[in-house]
C-alpha cells in the first residue's frame, strides 16, 4: 500500500490542567526507522499510548494502515506491535509461556504460533533459555524478551518506547542492532528515546518533541542544518562538582549561543568554540571548579535540541 | 470467549506458581479446620469426626431403670455417637479419663432406680440419685455432648416418675388404691417396670436450622467447620483475583494487553473467569479433601457442586468489586483482608449461625459465607437439592447485582485510561 504507514494529525492529550501533548503532526513511511527525541516527560510515550489505542486523544486523530485510532482500533491493533518502556512481562512464567500467552491475544494458535515463538526466541537470543522463569533472568534478557513478544505477529508498524533505559552497554548494542534488522526486514519502527545518540544511529528520520509539542522534524542532515556551523563545547567537572552554578557567567559570555548543566557537565552551544574556550576555563577557575574534560562536538542532535529550547536533553 | 479463557488460564498458571497463595487457598483452611477441630475436641482417637465418642458407663445401680440407661447409650438411634465400654473399676475409668484416652465417665450410682419411683409409703417422689459424669478436659466440645444427653435421658426418667407419683396420688384420691403401704408398693413397683423400657426412647437432641432441615451442629462441629473454613479462606481467594486486575495495572501487562486486538470486555471477562474458577477450585479441592481426610458427609453432590458454583460466582462478585472500586493493589490487599474476617464473623465461620443474634443474621445475608454455610450444613444433615435452592438463589442473586456494578464501575474507569499507570 502507498503512502505512510501513520499519519498524525493535530494529537493532543490533556490531563486536567496538564497539556501533555500538543497538536502534533507527522507522518512516517513505510520501512524507516522514524525516532521521536526529547527529555523525560516531553510527551513521546503520551503519544506512544494514543497511537497504540491504549488512551484516547484529547483532540485529533491519527491512521495506521489507513485505520482511524478513534473510530477503528481494533484494525489499529492488529498491526502494530508495542515494546512498552516498562518491562510487561509474567515473571512467574516462562518465556516460552509468555511467548505463548502473548501470541494467542494476538490471535495466533498451533503450530504458526510454536514456530513463530521458536523464530523470535532466536531472534532475541533466548532459545536456551526458554523453559526458565522469566524472574531467573538478567535486565538484559527480560528487554529482550520484552521486545520478543512485540515482534510475535510481525507487525508492520513497531512502537518501541525507549527500549534501552536501564540495561547495560552490550545489551544496549543489541537492542540498537536488532532495532536496525528489524527495518532492513521490511518493518516500520517508531522509536522514542532520550539518547541524542541512538536517535542519530538509528533513524532516517527525527521527531525533536520537547513539553508535548513537536518542534523540529526532518533528517539528521536537515536538522543539524537549522544550527548552521555552531558547536558545542562540552565541559565535565569533577563528579562531586555541581555544574548548574556556572550557567549564569557562561551564558554571558560572547560567542556563547546557549548553556545547559547536567549534573556535572555544561553544554555550552558555540559558534567557534577556540574562540571562547579560554574565558571559559577562566571562569571556571575562578569559581574554584576543577575541569576533568573538555569536549568540541561537531554539530549534532543534541546541538539542536539545545538550539531550539536553550536547555539540553537531559537537563 | 476464547481469549477470556486463555487470560484465566494464564492467570491460574501464575496463581499455582506462587506457594504463598497456595498456603492460604489451601494449606491454611485445612490447617485451621485441624486445630479448631482439636481444641474443640472434634476428633476421637478411634474415629475421626464426631461419631464414636469413646465413654465408659459404671452401672452401680441394681434396678431396671439403671440398665435402661446404659442400654440407651448404646442405643442405635444415637447412630453411634457413643462408643460405650463397661466397666466397675472406678479409680481405673478415671485415669482413663484423665489420660484423655475416654471422653468421659458416666457413674450410676447405686439405688438410682429407686429414687426415681414413688415411695411406697407415702407415693411421693424423693430427689434423684445424681449421675455423676467425669469429663476429659481435652475434649469440651464432646462433653457438652455427653452432658447434653445424659441430662436429657436423666429428665425423660425423671418425667416418668412425677407421672407415677401423680397417678398414685389420684388413685388414692379416688378410693381405687387401697391406702396401705404393701398396695402402692406393689403398684409402684409396676410403673416402674413400664417406665423402663420407655428410657431406651432416644433423647431429642436435634436442633431445627432456618430451612427447616435438621442440623446437627453441636453434634457434628467438624463437619461445620470445614465447610465454614472453606468459605472463609474463598474470601481471601478472590480478593487476591481481584488485586490481580490491578498488579497486572501496576507491572503493565494490562496495558500491553489492551494493545492487542483483545477488548476491554474480554480482559475483565478473563478477569472473572479466573476469579471464580479459583475459587471453585479451592472449594472444590477442600471440600473433596475433607470428605477423604475428615470422613465427613456431604451430602448430595449435586447439591454441593450447586452450592460451590453459586458461592464461587457471589464471592467473585465481591472480588471483582473491589478491583473495580479501589485505587491500589494494596488497598484490595488491605481491604479485601477485612471483608474475608468481617464476611466469616457474620457468616458464621466461627460462631455457628444459630448462635447469632437477630440481627447479626440479618446483616449477615450480605455475606457468600452465611448462605454457603446455610447451604452446606442442610446438605450435610440431609437436605435434598430442593432445601437448598433458596441459598443457591439469593447467591446467583448477590452475584447478578455485584457483577453489574462492577462491569458498569470498571468501565468508566477503563474508559479514562485506568490500565495505564
Amino acid at each position: 500500500m502507498p503512502g505512510p504507514i501513520l499519519t498524525t494529525k493535530d494529537l493532543s492529550k490533556t490531563y486536567d490542567d496538564l497539556r501533555a501533548v500538543k497538536n502534533v503532526s507527522f507522518s512516517v513511511e513505510r520501512s524507516e526507522i522514524f525516532s521521536l527525541l526529547g527529555p523525560n516527560g516531553a510527551g513521546k510515550t503520551t503519544t506512544i499510548s494514543m497511537l497504540s489505542c491504549l488512551i484516547a486523544p484529547s483532540g485529533g486523530d491519527a491512521w495506521i494502515g489507513g485505520h482511524s485510532i478513534l473510530n477503528d482500533s481494533m484494525a489499529v491493533k492488529r498491526m502494530i506491535g508495542v515494546i512498552p518502556q516498562e518491562l510487561a512481562l509474567y515473571e512467574p512464567l516462562t518465556a516460552h509461556q509468555n511467548l505463548m500467552f502473548w501470541g494467542q491475544m494476538y490471535g495466533m494458535q498451533g503450530s504458526a504460533l510454536k514456530q513463530r515463538i521458536e523464530q523470535v526466541l532466536e531472534q532475541v537470543s533466548l532459545t536456551d533459555r526458554a523453559d526458565d522463569r522469566v524472574e531467573k533472568y538478567s535486565g538484559g534478557m527480560k528487554r529482550r524478551l520484552n521486545i520478543a513478544i512485540g515482534l510475535l505477529h510481525r507487525p508492520e508498524l513497531v512502537f518501541m518506547d525507549e527500549p534501552t533505559v536501564g540495561i547495560d552497554p552490550q545489551s544496549r548494542r543489541n537492542i540498537l542492532e536488532m532495532v536496525k534488522e528489524l527495518r532492513s526486514q521490511g518493518m516500520t519502527v517508531l522509536y522514542t528515546t532520550h539518547y541524542m545518540e541512538e536517535a542519530a544511529e538509528l533513524s532516517d528520520r527525527v521527531g525533536i518533541i520537547d513539553h508535548g509539542e513537536l518542534i523540529a522534524l526532518g533528517t539528521q542532515e536537515e536538522l543539524t542544518q537549522m544550527v548552521g556551523e555552531q558547536e558545542t563545547l562540552r565541559l565535565s567537572f569533577d563528579e562531586h562538582e555541581s555544574a548548574e552554578s556556572l550557567l549564569p557567567a557562561f551564558s554571558a559570555m560572547p560567542g556563547v549561543l546557549a548553556a545547559s548543566a547536567n549534573d556535572h557537565q555544561v553544554a555550552l552551544s558555540v559558534n567557534r568554540a577556540e574562540e571562547v574556550l579560554a574565558d571559559v576555563v577562566t571562569a571556571a577557575q575562578k569559581s574554584g571548579k576543577r575541569i576533568h574534560e573538555i569536549v568540541i562536538e561537531e554539530p549534532n542532535l543534541e546541538a539542536v535540541f539545545l538550539h531550539l529550547t536553550g536547555r539540553g536533553l537531559r537537563d | 470467549m476464547n481469549k477470556a479463557l486463555k487470560i484465566s488460564l494464564k492467570d491460574l498458571q501464575i496463581l499455582y506458581r506462587d506457594p504463598a497463595a497456595l498456603l492460604m487457598m489451601l494449606a491454611a483452611p485445612f490447617m485451621l479446620t485441624l486445630a479448631l477441630g482439636a481444641i474443640t475436641g472434634s476428633f476421637s482417637r478411634s474415629s475421626p469426626g464426631i461419631s464414636g465418642i469413646p465413654i465408659i458407663l459404671a452401672n452401680q445401680d441394681a434396678g431396671e431403670l439403671g440398665a435402661a440407661l446404659v442400654e440407651a447409650f448404646a442405643a442405635p438411634e444415637l447412630g453411634g455417637l457413643f462408643a460405650v465400654s463397661d466397666s466397675q473399676d472406678i479409680p481405673s475409668a478415671r485415669q482413663q479419663v484423665e489420660d484423655d484416652a475416654v471422653a468421659a465417665l458416666i457413674i450410676i450410682p447405686q439405688g438410682f432406680s429407686a429414687s426415681l419411683q414413688p415411695d411406697p409409703a407415702s407415693g411421693r417422689m424423693s430427689p434423684a440419685a445424681p449421675i455423676e459424669i467425669y469429663t476429659s478436659p481435652e475434649r469440651p466440645n464432646s462433653a457438652m455432648i455427653i452432658e447434653a444427653v445424659t441430662g436429657e435421658m436423666i429428665n425423660y426418667l425423671e418425667a416418668g416418675g412425677v407421672s407415677g407419683q401423680v397417678a398414685v396420688e389420684n388413685l388414692l384420691h379416688s378410693g381405687r388404691l387401697p391406702a396401705n403401704p404393701q398396695s402402692i408398693g406393689v403398684y409402684s413397683a409396676q410403673l416402674g417396670e413400664r417406665i423402663a423400657p420407655q428410657a431406651s426412647a432416644p433423647p431429642a437432641i436435634v436442633i431445627r436450622s432456618a430451612s427447616g432441615v435438621d442440623v446437627n451442629e453441636p453434634t457434628n462441629y467438624l463437619g461445620y467447620l470445614a465447610p465454614a473454613m472453606a468459605t472463609f479462606f474463598l474470601m481471601y481467594t478472590v480478593a487476591q483475583g481481584g488485586r490481580s486486575i490491578l498488579l497486572e495495572r501496576d507491572q503493565g501487562t494490562l496495558a500491553r494487553m489492551l494493545t492487542t486486538p483483545t477488548g476491554n470486555a474480554q480482559v475483565l471477562g478473563g478477569k472473572m473467569l479466573f476469579v471464580f474458577l479459583a475459587g471453585a477450585i479451592q472449594v472444590g479441592i477442600l471440600i473433596l479433601a475433607s470428605a477423604l481426610l475428615f470422613s465427613l458427609r456431604w451430602g448430595s453432590p449435586l447439591g454441593v457442586l450447586l452450592l460451590i458454583i453459586s458461592v464461587s460466582l457471589a464471592a467473585t462478585g465481591w472480588g471483582i468489586l473491589l478491583a473495580s472500586l479501589l485505587k491500589t493493589s494494596w488497598q484490595i490487599g488491605s481491604i479485601g483482608s477485612a471483608m474475608m474476617l468481617i464476611f466469616g464473623l457474620l457468616g458464621g465461620t466461627f460462631i455457628p449461625i444459630t448462635s447469632l443474634s437477630e440481627p447479626v443474621r440479618w446483616i449477615a445475608r450480605i455475606t457468600p459465607n452465611y448462605w454457603a454455610n446455610l447451604g452446606f450444613g442442610t446438605l450435610s444433615a440431609g437436605g435434598e437439592l430442593a432445601d437448598i435452592l433458596p441459598m443457591v438463589g439469593w447467591l446467583l442473586a448477590m452475584a447478578a447485582i455485584l457483577f453489574t456494578v462492577s462491569v458498569l464501575a470498571a468501565r468508566e474507569r477503563w474508559k479514562s485510561g485506568f490500565a495505564k499507570k
